[in-house]
């Protein structure tokens, strides 16, 4: 993965843990984690639910400190969230008073005039097709339309990488295909660094260029596969299947069900 | 648009329906003689006596005299509860150093303020805003706070991630999102003034309309006394009406879903 416009954009995940101190007691949420992330990689984060992938995300982009261990963006330590690296969160967390333009405006951070403002807010409506949507408000959208609105708000900066936490877990199958293929070409326009937690293996599989298995909690990386597949990618061909079958193997080596059930 | 407009003139026509049939009701029992009508007027003469105290400028006098003080009071208030309210809803330290200050004043009803006020103010103007004035305060303290504190956590971090400063977060995602409470507080607070100062100047005053029933009790005039109640119930009523306008126009983003077309 070459480092484009020479801006490093990799991430570094060295010794990760983190144990949330509640009046029950510790609970290990996640256990040394090691990972290195390139400077325009796409990387997806599966596990089941409760296994530390949120906090993981949140770790990295600042929201919450971990126990032990760092993580670097760009060879810098991360110790608080920082405008070049953007967050889009399941539920869109759009600002309900106000309008799409005014949302994706807010995402704004530095200086501009008038102009530039207008024609910022102007392109990235249109990055996320929303044309015709800019005064809008959230509760008129539906769940695709606000997630580009929080797409477009994350992107207006240029973070230079990009966490996504299950972002298309509320939308229906065909809408969230749909904006799987949207990220994809927002991903080769941008040519940000992606980390994206998601519990749909075929969504996993389509994006990334690899894929991380994390264990139950306290999550630790059990697997980190490549995925050598051309795209677009075709989510009936025999590679992708095969990817598949690896991965659910992964979910269900200590289950007593066989692999056969599942597929 | 029209569909919606007819259906707002079909609610309000419906909400008429109750006042009008118990004044046509009253009007017929005061004239069978069956309400003595020397205690219970009939609607006709508090009517025509109302007409009567406007045509000579006294109705109005008064109620302008009224108004004035709740507005005085009410700016006082409201602003005091907005800025007191933000401060205690953002800091623990200053919600642990207020709340039982706040729950100790907080009960006192607001005729026990007179005697105080008038003793600290003397009996002019001062002591009747003050009382509006911290009639006003509780309710939008109270709820000002509430919807700080209620500020979404998820949206905060919104905030947090684009490096906005803490003057941005406040005006542009604390307050916004505390809209509806403040709203709310507000709508509380203008009926409180509006019975405050009905209160304050019914015990002590020489004018407006509070005042003015206690007048007429005492002239044994009950038909200006039911004009006047008449007239603090009807003001009360449009005191909100403005309020809750004002509310729908600046929380449109907050009304449920409506048919677009
Ligand atoms: N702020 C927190 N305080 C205490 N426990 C937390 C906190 N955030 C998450 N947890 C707990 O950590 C575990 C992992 O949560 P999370 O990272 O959200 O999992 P996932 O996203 O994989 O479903 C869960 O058991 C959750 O209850
Ligand atoms: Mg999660």
């Amino acid at each position: 993965m070459a480092e484009h416009n020479g801006e490093d954009k990799s991430v570094d995940i060295r010794g990760v843990s983190k144990i949330f101190t509640l009046s029950a007691g510790d609970l290990p949420v996640l256990d040394k984690v090691d990972l290195h992330i390139s400077s325009g990689e796409f990387i997806s984060v599966v596990g089941s639910s409760g296994c530390g992938k949120s906090t993981f995300l949140r770790i990295i982009s600042g929201l919450e400190s971990a126990t032990a261990g760092d993580v670097f963006i760009g060879g810098r330590k991360v110790d608080r969230p920082s405008v070049k690296t953007g967050v889009i969160f399941q539920e869109s967390r759009l600002f309900p008073w106000l309008s799409v333009e005014q949302n994706i405006a807010f995402g704004i951070h530095k200086k501009v005039d008038k102009e530039g403002r207008k024609k910022l807010i102007c392109q990235h409506v249109g990055l996320v097709g929303l044309a015709g949507f800019e005064n809008a408000y959230p509760r008129q959208l539906s769940g695709g339309m606000r997630q580009r609105v929080s797409i477009a708000r994350a992107l207006i900066n240029k973070p230079g990488v990009l966490l996504l936490d299950e972002p298309f877990g509320a939308l229906d199958a065909l809408t969230r295909i749909h904006m799987q293929n949207e990220v994809l070409r927002i991903w080769s326009a941008e040519k940000s660094t992606m980390v994206l937690v998601t519990h749909d293996v075929d969504e996993a599989i389509f994006l990334s260029d690899r894929i991380v298995v994390m264990s139950d909690r306290p999550g630790y990386i059990k697997n980190v596969l490549d995925v050598d597949i051309s795209r677009p990618r075709d989510r009936s061909s025999v590679p992708f299947m095969e990817i598949r079958k690896k991965i659910y193997t992964h979910f269900f080596a200590e289950s007593a069900l066989s692999l056969e059930y599942y597929l | 648009m029209n569909a919606r407009s007819k259906n707002s003139v079909k609610a309000i026509a419906i909400g008429f329906i109750m006042p009008v049939a118990f004044l046509v009701a009253w009007e017929i029992l005061g004239r069978r003689g069956i309400l003595n009508s020397s205690i219970f007027p009939t609607p006709s003469r508090i009517f025509t006596s109302f007409m009567d105290m406007v045509s000579r400028g006294r109705m109005q006098k008064h109620l302008l005299i009224s108004l004035l003080r709740v507005v005085k009071g009410f700016c006082v208030g409201s602003v005091l509860g907005l800025v007191i309210g933000t401060v205690i809803g953002l800091s623990n330290a200053a919600n642990a150093l207020m709340s039982s200050i706040i729950g100790l004043l907080r009960p006192i009803p607001m005729v026990a303020w007179i005697p105080v006020l008038i003793l600290w103010l003397g009996i002019d103007e001062a002591s009747k805003v003050t009382l509006i004035a911290i009639g006003t305060f509780w309710p939008v303290l109270i709820n000002t706070s509430r919807g700080i504190k209620n500020s979404d956590r998820k949206l905060l971090e919104v905030g947090i991630i684009l490096e906005k400063t803490r003057l941005q977060m406040l005006a542009k995602v604390v307050l916004p999102s505390a809209f509806p409470f403040i709203f709310t507080g507000l709508r509380l607070g203008v009926g409180s003034a509006w019975t405050c100062v009905v209160t304050a100047e019914a015990i002590a005053a020489a004018s407006g309309i509070g005042y003015l029933i206690m007048y007429a009790r005492e002239l044994s005039q009950p038909p200006v006394m039911f004009s006047a109640v008449m007239t603090i119930a009807v003001v009360g009523l449009i005191l909100d009406a403005i309020l809750l306008r004002v509310e729908k126009r600046v929380l449109r983003w907050n009304e449920p879903d409506e048919e677009r077309g």
